[in-house]
């Protein structure tokens, strides 16, 4: 089958890869890009763990077109730290043991990081409805909001 | 997949085999789950997909519009709580209104309003069909929808329910939606995974018809929401669940009881 050229700018670097028809986002970043910070967690939108941020906008990679993104800019977990400085979201789940198993994590990050971009001082309710659509089959929620409204609370110091 | 600039064009882009892709929240999960049974994709760029606007007393949606977007437009509040029931954030940030318009059970929540608003349904060769005439046809339809109209909704006038097993989302057991324009004199009942498509509650409806809302006409109203109604058992409910406790979330979504 024949295969569509895609560039696109990942974590702030510029990127071309080769897709196949029908392939989605998920798939392209992981084996197309090598970014394996989006986990395949259902494949049916359901789970989050493949949201990853196209044009600063959480989507669900899984469920996204891989030939849609051409141009665009996406956002992973991956270009969260800056060498080996953690992001203060990173910090913060580590801090608070906010990831058990991980595999949320990376779209947990994700969904925050949006969260904090559009709104830098959310109530708990609104990190909850935030992460709403991210499934922790560890169930632990508790830690993870925690976790984010921690950082919330250092990023806000930071800009101060 | 096919990339078309104008939905003029889409028609014969599609062909006989073609599927269009709106936000990709159903079509992708079949591409992912069973990619042989998906015909060709066909991708519409056209803006005026996207666009919302005012139209006679009240608006155009177009179909590639987002969840996301119409709870963000000032002129929609009135669909913003629907539009926020549906999935989480990121979903949302993709699930279009042109889709849900097919999704199948038990998804669909978003028509389940337009039902009750008596939306129309606008097509690219300039058709416009009654909503409630489109989704007794959806599955064997031909053509590409290009966007809804929905007419001006008084504050107040339009009450939605989603009934979920699971917080702060869930997919539906059933969801409600009730409008009462003109101070609820002519009533207007949908009820959304009861059934193959999201369907009118006549009976219901009529049951109210003329009487306002009080404890009587509730009653009378859930005592006959089924007529036309065929719920089915599914991994979230049963036909029977469903059944039994139709009336009561019935009374919720018209009472605004929580």
């Amino acid at each position: 089958m024949p295969k569509t050229p895609l560039a696109f700018t990942l974590n702030d670097a510029e990127t071309g890869i080769f897709v196949d028809d029908g392939q989605n986002l998920l798939e392209a970043l992981r084996r197309g890009a090598g970014d394996l910070s989006p986990k395949y967690g259902c494949g049916q939108g359901t789970c989050g763990a493949c949201t990853v941020l196209i044009d600063g906008v959480p989507h669900l990679s899984c469920l996204t077109l891989a030939e849609a993104v051409a141009g665009r800019r996406m956002d992973t977990t991956a270009g969260l730290a800056e060498g080996a400085e953690l992001h203060p979201l990173q910090r913060a789940f580590m801090e608070g043991f906010a990831a058990q198993c991980g595999y949320c994590t990376p779209g947990m990050l994700m969904a925050a990081k949006a969260l904090l971009a559009a709104n830098p001082r959310p109530s708990r309710e609104e990190v909850i409805e935030a992460i709403s659509g991210n499934l922790c089959r560890c169930t632990g929620y508790e830690p993870i909001v925690t976790a984010i409204l921690e950082a919330a609370a250092k990023l806000q110091g930071r800009a101060a | 997949m096919t990339e078309v600039r104008s939905f003029s064009t889409s028609a014969e882009a599609a062909g006989a085999e073609g599927a269009i892709l709106g936000g990709g929240t159903l079509l992708m999960r079949q591409v992912n789950e069973a990619p042989q049974t998906v015909p060709r994709l066909i991708r519409i760029t056209d803006p005026a997909l996207r666009e919302i606007r005012a139209e006679g007393d009240g608006h155009l949606i177009g179909a590639g519009v987002t969840m996301a977007q119409v709870i963000a437009h000032p002129d929609l509040a009135a669909l913003a709580p629907v539009a926020r029931s549906i999935g989480g954030p990121a979903l949302r940030n993709m699930a279009s209104v042109g889709g849900n318009l097919f999704a199948p059970h038990p998804y669909g929540d978003f028509t389940v309003a337009l039902l009750a608003l008596e939306a129309q349904v606008l097509w690219s060769d300039g058709r416009r069909e009654e909503i409630e005439r489109f989704l007794s046809a959806r599955d064997t339809a031909r053509g590409v929808v290009t966007g809804i109209w929905v007419p001006r909704i008084a504050p107040g006038a339009l009450r939605y329910r989603k009934v979920s097993r699971t917080r702060p989302k869930g997919v539906s057991v059933m969801s409600i939606a009730a409008y009462l324009p003109n101070g609820g004199s002519a009533p207007r009942i949908a009820f959304g995974a009861m059934g193959p498509t999201p369907l009118r509650a006549k009976a219901a409806e009529s049951a109210l018809q003329g009487r306002g809302l009080t404890e009587e006409s509730v009653t009378a109203a859930g005592a006959v929401c089924l007529q036309g109604l065929s719920p089915a058992d599914d991994a979230l409910a049963s036909a029977w669940y469903r059944s039994e406790v139709a009336p009561v979330h019935l009374r919720r979504c018209l009472m605004g009881e929580t």
